[in-house]
């Protein structure tokens, strides 16, 4: 394991490779898409701490290996926060880097945009050793082609990214949710497609059918939550009477939701992302293979458990294409996730683009190899 | 302005070429004679002309990919344009390459509320997407001021951007897919109606692409529901400083405005001229400040944002009473470029970001500039996020002074690019700025956008000469 405490360093060990790298941060989403057969292994774990952040312009620096949960403290502490409430599915351990290379967003997503939305600019190392900079640390940015988006959610296959910028969110002053009863996943989604589809700035919407509940989050000054939640929940009455939580409740619901909580226990892991309308019909067709989930995005953001095996893989992928969505193995036993498409395979002619693609950054195909499809 | 050397085998058999557009598209969709091709010699840049070979106007995709498949066979170079109101140039021609014009591609094919999303073909223009769906009170957010001709398919292009973006974001942030005609005539499905996509964010790296990857043939963009109002605000100041002060404090409150607009004394008197918005004439800066919400939630922000205004000694400050009012601050300053052509018919409009804070400074040092180059200029730009929209005046029958208002634009990307900023917030690269590219960019990055161009167009036939530097298009090509 190389776990080098400079950029030159890494730069300089990947030109010095002889073979395939698994690239990581701490290693936390290791259980997440294909298993990679690499002799060596490189870890950004050292290339740690935030190197800018300006509250003022809602922008933060970061290198790579940095623990999301030290970024989140330093930015709670001045009142501030990341937009795309990044869940904590992986851990405490769980790196920038690795959130931004695997794009992964929480509730926040439906409204606020997901992480490749606030990713600035980022430093890397692409396969040849090259140290890259691409964007930078202001909002708004289209000098040359966006490969800070590209890299974002590249798991490590093209580039290793050794600092990202982002940009940050102050926090609300309150928040309230308004919980609605004894709906079917049909229901529930109706509920929040209403609440998303109204002038009232929901930026949470999640259904959870064990409960038969669902919700949807308003965050700004308290006088405006309590209008809006008020307001929103008197115009969805034909779907029941709404609950509403406080500030407190809230936020801890909402985290609950973030980190998956009400996932069951299994094998295997999915996360799948479809129209919202779509999300209730594959809540359905899966159900009798012992596949349960829950919704979020409003539905379109589909969290679901089950036993790992590739008859229920494919009934998933399934479910999934048929909606005209997309799916990404979340966790797995090493054997099902080395021989399944653990994300929908790409049409022909985009493949031979990526291939293309691919070799631009690392032309000897040394970086993260097999990570999301067989090399 | 450097070109490349025109393919002389393409030139040559320009009559050809056009006979065998004609054999692949409907007579109608190729224009192949002079006075014809007069309008398409140049776009929103004007200070560049450059008559092309000949157009196309494609009305589906089919037509697109027997295009793309013709000229890729051919060798002929393409130059993609929406309705070219580009500001850098990226829809200018070449004079051996074919124009493929996507204005007749203009049909909304699908709008689904309950999903939140519109399918439209890439020359539906900006403004008919939320024409479409404002009578269920839905809107599509990016509100470029040239909304009312600019294209969904150059907004993709451009990742273009506008006053409300502080809130919104701009064009990437409201997509969810597209198709892309590849230069070898495939159709590439990018995304599609849901939120995130597995793989690689093509949809992120074709968005603000300026036509060098393919070209597009759908949009899939997101709507959201109107707010309840909205209502603008003005805070004029007595120094740029002390409004860019003030900038910084309202962000670092915690209130995000839905746009936070900034224009300096020359802007604001072009801009009270043309629209009669009670713009103060006595202020040095001026904020255009506007909140959304409920009448009460509008009130309480205002008031909120009013003392933070007032901790800046004003030197005047008005709240919009009426619709008919915040229509006229609106149309102030989206009509701030024309109001400016007003003064002066020939100005080049310049588009750097900044880190917020270097507000006073870089507004400092361009004054300075503007003195030792003798050339007005005019500051009207999206403070909340430091867009900058210098407007350089000059007079385009003086080369001289042509020369110099260029000299004088790229000296205030160049300190964009030293304050940490960079040199293109939304009007793109395109030909004006593909030669500071290297003032952002070490030979080894921009090789690597190059490598990626590369991987999509291997012979570089996607609207050249925009983006990168001439040199390594003669490395490439
Ligand atoms: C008065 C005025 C105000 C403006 N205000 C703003 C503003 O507030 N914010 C802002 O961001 N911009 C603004 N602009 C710039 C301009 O309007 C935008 O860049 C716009 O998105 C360009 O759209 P268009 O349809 O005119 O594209 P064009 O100018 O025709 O083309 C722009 C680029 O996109 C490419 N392209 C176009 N269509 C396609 C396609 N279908 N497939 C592939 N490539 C394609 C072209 O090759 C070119 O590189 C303004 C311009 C003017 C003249």
């Amino acid at each position: 394991m190389m776990t080098p405490d400079t950029e030159e360093a890494l730069a300089a060990a990947i030109r010095d490779a002889s073979g395939p790298l698994l690239v990581q941060g701490n290693g936390t989403k290791l259980s997440m898409l294909r298993p990679v057969q690499a002799a060596a292994m490189l870890s950004t774990a050292n290339l740690s701490g935030i190197t800018l952040y300006a509250p003022n312009e809602l922008v933060m620096s970061a290198k790579a290996g940095t623990r999301l949960s030290e970024i989140e403290k330093t930015l709670a502490e001045a009142g501030q926060q990341m937009i795309c409430e990044p869940p904590h599915i992986h851990g405490e351990n769980q790196t920038i880097g690795g959130i931004v290379a695997s794009n992964l967003s929480g509730p926040r997503r439906v409204t606020g945009g997901a992480i490749r939305d606030h990713v600035l600019g980022v430093r890397a190392v692409n396969g040849s050793g090259e140290i890259l900079k691409f964007g930078g640390r202001v909002l708004k940015n289209v000098t040359g082609l966006d490969v800070a988006k590209l890299l974002t959610g590249s798991f490590g296959t093209l580039a290793v990214m050794t600092e990202v910028t982002f940009k940050v969110l102050p926090v609300s002053e309150a928040t309230g949710t308004i919980v609605l009863r004894g709906l079917d996943a049909e229901q529930g989604v109706a509920a929040l497609s209403a609440g998303l589809g109204s002038p009232f700035f929901v930026t949470g919407a999640a259904y959870l059918p064990a409960e038969r509940k669902a919700f949807l989050r308003i965050e700004d000054f308290a006088t405006s939550v309590k209008y809006r939640t008020e307001k929103l929940a008197g115009q969805l009455s034909e779907f029941g009477a709404a609950e509403i939580l406080g500030t407190e409740d809230s936020i801890a619901l909402w985290r609950d939701i973030r980190d998956c909580k009400f996932l069951e226990a299994s094998e295997a892991v999915w996360r799948l992302s479809v129209v919202p309308s779509a999300g209730p019909a594959i809540l359905r067709a899966l159900a009798p293979l012992g596949v349960t989930g829950f919704l979020d995005w409003g539905g379109g953001l589909v969290n679901l458990t089950g036993p790992a095996d590739q008859a229920t893989h494919d009934a998933v992928c399934q479910a999934a294409s048929v909606a005209g969505g997309t799916w990404w193995l979340m966790q797995a036993p090493e054997p099902l996730r080395a021989v399944v498409d653990v994300v929908p395979p790409e049409p022909v002619a985009l493949a031979a683009i990526r291939a293309r693609v691919q070799a631009s950054f690392d032309p000897r195909g040394i970086l993260n190899p097999g990570r999301l499809r067989a090399a | 302005m450097l070109q490349p050397k025109p393919k002389s085998n393409v030139l040559e058999k320009r009559a050809e070429i056009i006979a065998g557009l004609k054999a692949v598209l409907p007579e109608r969709a190729v224009i192949g004679d002079d006075v014809s091709l007069k309008p398409y010699e140049t776009d929103g840049l004007t200070a560049y002309k450059q008559m092309p070979l000949a157009v196309v106007l494609p009305e589906d995709e089919a037509q697109v990919v027997a295009v793309m498949k013709f000229c890729h066979l051919h060798g002929i170079r393409i130059i993609p344009r929406g309705a070219g109101t580009s500001l850098s140039g990226g829809a200018l021609p070449l004079a051996d390459a074919v124009v493929i014009g996507m204005m007749r591609m203009n049909k909304i094919l699908d709008i689904n509320y309950a999903d939140r999303y519109a399918v439209v073909q890439p020359g539906v223009t900006n403004i008919a997407i939320t024409q479409a769906v404002q009578d269920e009170e839905f809107f599509y957010a990016p509100d470029p001021s040239s909304q009312l001709a600019c294209m969904i398919g150059g907004n993709v292009s451009m990742n273009s951007g506008g006053a409300h973006c502080l809130k919104y974001g701009v064009t990437a942030n409201n997509l969810l897919g597209l198709r892309l005609v590849t230069i070898e005539g495939e159709v590439l499905e990018i995304g599609g109606k849901q939120m995130d996509a597995a793989g690689y964010d093509w949809l992120g790296l074709i968005t603000g692409s300026e036509g060098q990857l393919g070209v597009l043939t759908e949009v899939t963009v997101r709507i959201l529901h109107s707010p309840e109002g909205a209502r603008a605000m003005l805070a004029g100041f007595a120094s740029n400083e002390v409004a860019g002060a003030c900038v910084d404090a309202i962000i670092s409150s915690g209130i995000i405005p839905v746009a936070l607009e900034f224009m300096d004394k020359p802007a604001i008197h072009a801009c009270e001229d043309f629209a009669h918005a009670g713009y103060p004439l006595d202020a040095e800066a001026l904020l255009i400040i506007e909140v959304e919400g409920s009448e009460t939630e509008q009130t309480e922000m205002l008031a909120r944002i009013r003392d933070i205004c007032a901790a800046y000694n004003p030197v005047s400050m008005r709240v919009s009473q009426t619709a008919e009012e915040s229509a006229a601050i609106w149309k102030g300053r989206k009509g701030a470029f024309g109001a400016v052509g007003r003064i002066s018919p020939d100005y080049l409009c310049m588009d750097g970001t900044i880190p917020t804070s270097q507000l006073p400074n870089v507004l400092k040092r361009m004054q300075a500039m503007s003195d030792e180059y003798g050339l007005k200029v005019a500051n009207i730009f999206h403070a909340g996020d430091g867009n900058l929209h210098p407007l350089i005046m000059f007079d385009a029958n003086d080369v001289e002074s042509f020369h110099k208002a260029e000299a004088f634009g790229a000296d205030i990307l160049k300190l964009c690019v030293e304050v940490g900023g960079c040199l293109t917030g939304e009007h793109g690269v395109g030909i004006e700025k593909r030669d500071l590219m290297s003032v952002q960019f070490t030979p080894a990055e921009l090789d690597q956008q190059r490598r990626i161009k590369t991987a999509f167009d291997p012979d570089w036939l996607l609207n050249p000469s925009k983006v990168f530097p001439l040199s390594g298009l003669s490395a490439a090509a």
